[in-house]
């Protein structure tokens, strides 16, 4: 069960990819009740959508990418794969 | 009274691959239950366990914390035991955020100081090197218990670590053998990271005698 909480605490650990390296970015997530800058205002309905998104929506199959080394966390049957390979290991 | 986590949905074909919990698993569940309260008291809302196996210390932990208080993050390097850790939080009703990892790496960064309860159960047997390195490598069952030189092979890479994940009220339980030299394993994380230490629960049990220790700030 990939939460997005649990997304949130993942970062690319590739040898040397230390910058630009968060958040990985999910392909096709597909929702989109979240404004992209944080409101002035953070009222009820705000904070009910944000604990929607971070805790109620759950990623069973997909992958994650690093925005700076295009590393691909994969996620299946709920579970990312966050392992490298013996090069990429820092 | 807590009860132990139901693992019945486990099978025979599971603990092939998988560390069957077992009498260094129990000793920390009985840490864990003995320090219930304190654990509560410091209203944890990050949990991480390394190695999380069959999922049974994570799901008792939230059991004891309750589901929804706080975050339960689990990584494992055997993608065998991070299904059945996935499988046991569903089983106890405890959401264990279960992913395959070594150690805590693809975490470092974002949970600086933030760790409210730091749990290890390491592979802490003695064995050669090459074992140790090799069964991190297949990342099967070996894995769960071949440590290497004085079985510290694994820790003694996830210690250096433990600091930087602690928070201000964090709390480390680790897993430990007599033979893990538990008096050097203290001086160390006093004298490298300034992390207080006291030993929780010890027992016997056959040929080894296991420790649960404690780190804090």
């Amino acid at each position: 069960m990939v939460r997005l909480i649990t997304h949130n605490l993942l970062a690319c650990h590739v040898k040397n990819c230390t910058s630009n390296n968060f958040p990985l970015a999910f392909k096709d997530l597909g929702d989109t009740s979240l404004p992209a800058e944080q409101p002035d205002m953070i009222d009820d309905e705000f904070l009910q959508k944000l604990h929607h998104v971070l805790l109620e929506i759950h990623v069973e199959e997909g992958s994650m990418v690093c925005p700076n080394c295009n590393h691909v966390y994969p996620i299946s049957n709920g579970i990312p794969n966050m392992l490298l390979a013996e090069h990429e290991i820092g | 009274m807590i009860p132990t986590p139901d693992l019945s949905h486990l099978t025979r074909q599971d603990y092939e691959h998988v560390y069957e919990p077992a009498e260094d698993t129990f000793l920390l569940l009985d840490a864990l239950e003995q320090e219930a309260s304190e654990l509560k008291e410091i209203r944890p809302l990050v949990c991480l366990e390394i190695g999380s196996g069959s999922g049974c210390v994570s799901a008792f932990i939230g059991g004891i914390l309750g589901p929804s208080a706080a975050l339960y993050l689990c990584t494992d390097i055997n993608a065998r035991a991070s299904r059945c850790t996935l499988t046991t939080g569903r089983q106890n009703k405890v959401p264990l955020e279960s992913m395959i990892a070594s150690l805590a790496l693809p975490l470092l960064s974002r949970l600086k100081h933030s760790v409210d309860i730091l749990l290890f159960n390491p592979p802490y047997v003695p064995t050669v090197i090459a074992e140790a390195e090799n069964a991190q490598g297949t990342a099967d069952i070996e894995g769960s218990w071949a440590g290497g030189i004085d079985g510290m092979q694994v820790t003694d890479i996830f210690l250096q670590t433990v600091e930087s994940l602690l928070s201000a009220k964090g709390r480390f339980y680790l897993v430990a053998v007599k033979e893990n030299n538990i008096p050097d394993i203290r001086a160390r994380m006093s004298d490298r990271h300034g992390l207080q230490s006291k030993i929780v629960m010890q027992r016997r049990a056959g040929r080894e005698h296991l420790f649960v220790v404690q780190f804090f700030r």
